[in-house]
Parts: C-alpha cells; sequence; structure tokens
C-alpha cells in the first residue's frame, strides 16, 4: 500500500497485526496528513510527539506478542474528553488552559486497546452547535465542497472537528459527543459513519458535562465495520459512571455481515418534513428500497410527538447545561477575571469573559426555566412529553426490529449561513434529537450525493443496547449505497 | 411566557453571569424567540404522563461506602488560577 492513510481502522488493524507496516509508519503518515491539513482547523490541538511515542510502544508490545484490539491505530480525540496530561478545552475559552489531571474512561479504554492520540479535535463550545462554529478556537472547515465552488462548508457539529479529521483521512476514526445530534449529524455532512450508542452504553467520566441525561460518546469513523470496532473498546462498565450500564460489551462486528432478512425496518410518517429538500426524500425512499431488495420487511409506523421533539430538548438540555456549567466559577479551574474584589463579581466577570454568546444564552434559557415559579410549566412539562416521546419508540418497536429516517434536513450549508438564527440552526437535530430523548442507539450512515456533490446520510434507530441489529442495518445500507465519493484535497498545499 | 429586560437582568444575576447593559436587549429578544417555540409543548395533553426521571429502565447503581481515591491535593489544585499552599484562593468572603 503506497498511502497508509488510504487505510479503513479496519484494514490498518490487520495490516498492522499482519506486521505489513509498523504503527510508527502508520502514525507518521497521519501525523503529515494533519499536519498538511491545517487549513480545515479540525484540531485545537495536535500531540505528534506523544502520538509517536505511543505508537514505538506499540511496536514493542506487537513485537512481544502482546497487541491489544486497536493495538498501534491513530486516533483522534474530541476535545471533550479529558485527555491526562493534555489541554482539553471543550472548544471554550473558560478551559483554554486546563490540563486535567485525569483520563477519561471512553479514551482510557483506548489507550488500554493500544490506540495512538494524534491530538484533540475542534468542536462547538461545550458541545453546543450544529456547524463548529460556536468553537472559541474558530471554525472548522467541511471537506466537501459543493460541485464548482470554492464556498467554505461547516462539518456539521457539535463534534466537526472529528468529523473533518475523518472524511478527509487524517485520522483513522474519532471520537464524538452526541447530546442532540452531534455525532450523527456532522457524520451526515461530511459522508462519514456515526453511531450514538443507548444512553449509559458508554462511561460519561471524564468527558465534559454539557446535559448529562442526553450525553453519550460514540464513534466517527469512514466504514460501518470500523464504528463496530471502535465502540466495542469505547464501550464500558464503569463504576466511575453511576449511570453505566451493568452490561457485558458485545463484539459488535461479529454479526456485522448477516444481513437483514426478515427484519421489519419501520417507516416513521412524522418524519416527512414540508418543505424539506425533496433530495431527503428521496434518498430516504431509496434506503427503504434497497433494504427491502435485502429481504427485509418495511412497516409503517407512527412517532405521534415528534414534532415536540426540539422544543422539549431546548428546554431540558440548557436546564442541565445551566447546572453543569455552574462549576465554572474561576476558582478551582478555568479562566478568571483579573481585577475583583468581591466574589459575586470574580464569579459573573469569569463566567462573562469566559463563555461565548451560545453558552450565554442557553445558562440563561436553563437558569429561567429552572428557576422558581417556572419550573413546573417548562421543565416538568418537558420531561413528560419526553416521556411521550421515549412510549412513541415503545410502542413502534412492538412492530419493527428497527426504524429508517433521513439524518439531517439537509447537506452541509455555508459558513456564516445560519449563526444569526438560533432557530433555525436548532432545526439541523430534527431528526436525531429524539433518540437522545428517548436514550435509544441511532446511526448516521452515508448513503448519496445531493445534485451539487454533497453526501447526505441515513439513520438508523434501535431499541435500547440492540447497537448489534443498528450496525447490521447500517451495514445493509452501506453495501447497497456503495458511497465511494470523496473530497477533493483542495486543502493541501499543491 | 415571555421575559422583560428586568427578568433578563434577575436570571444573569441568579446564572452568576455578569451581561453588560447594552446586551440586555438583544438577550431579551433572543431568550422570547426561543421561548415562543417552545411554547407549542403547551399543546400536548400530559396528564397523567409521568415526568422522565431515568433515561433507560436502571434502578440507580449503589456502591459500597468507601473512600477510592484522594489525598491527592496538588493534583485537586493544579489548574487554579490562583492557589496557594494547596488552597485555592478567593477575594475575601467574611468581614
Amino acid at each position: 500500500m503506497s498511502d497508509p492513510t488510504e487505510f479503513t481502522l479496519a484494514e490498518a488493524r490487520d495490516a498492522v497485526r499482519g506486521k505489513k507496516i509498523s504503527s510508527v509508519e502508520l502514525t507518521q503518515a497521519f501525523i503529515a496528513a494533519m499536519q498538511a491539513a491545517r487549513p480545515l482547523n479540525a484540531f485545537v490541538t495536535e500531540t505528534p510527539d506523544r502520538a509517536l511515542a505511543m505508537a514505538k510502544a506499540s511496536d514493542a508490545r506487537i513485537a512481544k506478542g502482546e497487541a491489544g484490539k486497536l493495538e498501534g491505530l491513530p486516533l483522534a480525540i474530541k476535545d471533550l474528553f479529558c485527555t491526562k496530561g493534555v489541554r482539553s478545552t471543550a472548544g471554550s475559552n473558560i478551559l483554554g488552559n486546563f490540563i486535567p489531571p485525569y483520563e477519561s474512561t471512553v479514551t482510557q479504554n483506548l489507550w488500554d486497546a493500544g490506540a495512538v492520540m494524534l491530538g484533540k479535535t475542534n468542536m462547538d463550545e461545550f458541545a453546543m452547535g450544529s456547524s463548529n462554529e460556536t468553537s472559541y478556537y474558530k471554525p472548522v472547515l467541511n471537506p466537501w465542497r459543493a460541485k464548482d465552488s470554492n464556498a467554505a462548508l461547516v462539518p456539521g457539529g457539535s463534534s466537526g472537528g472529528s468529523s473533518a479529521a475523518v472524511a478527509s483521512r487524517i485520522c483513522l476514526a474519532a471520537t464524538g459527543t452526541d447530546t442532540g445530534g452531534s455525532i450523527r449529524q456532522p457524520a451526515a455532512v461530511t459522508g462519514t459513519v456515526g453511531i450514538k450508542p443507548t444512553y449509559g452504553r458508554c462511561s460519561r467520566w471524564g468527558i465534559v458535562a454539557f446535559a448529562s441525561s442526553l450525553d453519550q460518546a460514540g464513534p466517527m469513523t469512514r466504514t460501518v465495520r470500523d464504528a463496530a470496532i471502535l465502540l466495542g473498546s469505547m464501550a464500558s462498565v464503569d463504576p466511575k459512571d453511576s449511570t453505566s450500564v451493568d452490561l457485558p460489551v458485545p463484539d459488535y462486528e461479529a454479526g456485522l455481515e448477516s444481513g437483514v432478512k426478515g427484519l421489519r425496518i419501520g417507516i416513521p410518517k412524522e418524519y416527512r418534513l414540508d418543505g424539506a429538500p425533496p433530495e431527503i426524500d428521496a434518498l430516504w425512499q431509496k434506503g427503504a428500497e434497497w433494504l427491502k431488495a435485502q429481504g427485509a420487511e418495511i412497516v409503517e409506523i407512527s412517532l405521534p410527538h415528534t414534532k415536540y421533539a426540539l422544543p422539549a430538548y431546548y428546554i431540558v438540555a440548557p436546564a442541565e447545561a445551566s447546572s453543569n456549567l455552574a462549576r465554572y466559577d474561576g476558582v478551582r479551574f478555568g479562566h478568571r477575571a483579573k481585577g475583583t474584589h468581591e466574589i459575586a463579581e470574580l464569579y459573573e466577570k469569569s463566567r462573562a469573559e469566559g463563555f461565548g454568546a451560545e453558552v450565554r444564552r442557553r445558562i440563561l434559557i436553563g437558569t429561567y426555566v429552572l428557576s422558581a415559579g417556572y419550573y413546573d410549566a417548562y421543565y416538568i412539562r418537558a420531561q413528560k412529553v419526553r416521556s411521550l416521546i421515549a412510549r412513541d419508540f415503545e410502542q413502534a418497536f412492538a412492530k419493527c426490529d428497527a426504524i429508517l429516517t433521513p439524518a439531517t434536513p439537509g447537506p452541509a450549508f455555508p459558513v456564516g449561513a445560519k449563526s444569526d438564527d438560533p432557530i433555525s440552526m436548532y432545526l439541523n437535530d430534527v431528526f436525531t434529537v429524539t433518540v437522545n430523548l428517548a436514550g435509544l442507539p441511532g446511526l448516521a450512515v452515508p448513503a448519496g450525493l445531493t445534485a451539487n456533490g454533497l453526501p447526505l446520510g441515513l439513520q438508523v434507530i434501535g431499541k435500547a443496547f440492540d447497537e448489534a441489529t443498528v450496525l447490521k442495518v447500517g451495514r445493509s445500507i452501506e453495501v447497497a449505497a456503495n458511497f465511494t465519493s470523496r473530497p477533493e484535497t483542495w486543502w493541501r498545499a499543491p | 411566557m415571555s421575559v422583560d429586560k428586568d427578568t433578563v437582568r434577575r436570571i444573569a444575576k441568579l446564572a452568576r453571569l455578569a451581561l453588560e447593559e447594552e446586551r440586555v436587549e438583544p438577550m431579551e429578544r433572543e431568550l422570547n424567540q426561543i421561548l415562543a417555540w417552545v411554547e407549542q409543548l403547551g399543546e400536548v395533553n400530559v396528564e397523567d404522563v409521568p415526568a422522565m426521571t431515568s433515561v433507560v429502565a436502571q434502578r440507580l447503581k449503589m456502591r459500597e461506602d468507601k473512600v477510592t481515591d484522594g489525598g491527592q491535593p496538588e493534583a485537586v489544585t493544579a489548574n487554579a488560577p490562583l492557589s496557594e499552599d494547596n488552597f485555592f484562593v478567593v477575594p475575601k468572603v467574611v468581614e
């Protein structure tokens, strides 16, 4: 193989294990690709020295016959995961100097499996955004551009650095987190694969908290198989996270090719949006036909409370965020305002200087909906609607084994196109957010291109802890879609 | 329901977030836009519906009440913008 960055995660794993390439050689190739792709701004922090040291240690373990499941494979880590001794910013100025003295459980699992860290990827500030434009460290650019256009497009968000890094082949795979769609939406608009597992499948310990009842970590990869491999190492039962569920982690790769014959695939009629581009609907139909052709049974289902999911989310998520972000006080860690003489003033100024506009807005919304006199009308009502949304899915899953929907209401949009209108930005998550509210697993898989050459994805939703079926259905779509398009490498210097 | 400027100032105070006077009006507008949009939840009949308290059906785990970590004051204060002898330093709070 002439260019090791062409490997999928699975191919690289087999090549390293089979000693066809050393981890150091593989890692050097990705470091060079990462550094050549700086115009994308996918990384907040590059860690090439650490990567090479980890790669050397991997090669030593391989020589001794002690290779782990991800031995020697270079990955990019979203900057929301705390990494011991490596700055972890959450995309925020307030954590600009934060160097965690501990390692998140998910990343520890990856290092224990032998993986190599290339660096920390850019993201929307505290994961609040769908375009990566709220990052304090400047927007990430989507490696994809529309046909005959040089206009800069967003890579989705909040895991936009990770999606751009995977799509541009400057890492083998990346970690993401998903609170309302932050893995699946960026994956869909960059032609990559992303899965948000069931709530409780991956430990949240050491991941900077946004909305604790919605946050889940998951893999972002180029293939469904790679997602199955990476999820298998990210997931664990963790005593440090009381919501981590006591279920053994299955071998997700094992049943991947077993097909969809006999599976019932639900098509929720409420996911047809007025005013959505016809391409989205057409792709969705095509997806159903692909699965039918492979032996699945297509059933119409109803998720009647779908339209209330986003408004419920924009009460629940800011409420939880306003509590979680109370810890940034300028005292224990993070930015501290200078020249304050009184404690309340220290808090107020440190927070105002440290947080960006979207984060401030959400903290205020959250504080309002939790404040005396409004708590029942907003927060409790939203949590009741959330129960109804979860019930919709429960009833739907009596009739089907998995659900197929579009992943996003449209392709990647230009930088700046939606940044002045919060609600139009929030609508990016219209197809993904229901899944977080109900705690279910959801996968985005690339399925086609728009007329002007931009990737679109489909979403597969499964029953709680049935990631295996979700991945299997995703794999069947991947086979049928045969998505081989890739962005031109305009970011590399000629 | 909507917020007025005084409410915006009050919430900002509750959230310990300094808000310059010229930011109050734009924030009032942005918050009201979002609140008007979430207002549609009022259409949903939530009578006899329990509020969600647990995302997946699982009883909260209990663990033995014993110390598993600690005794690392240097690590705890390592990221403090201002600390002395492993204590966090804040402006005087008690007269």
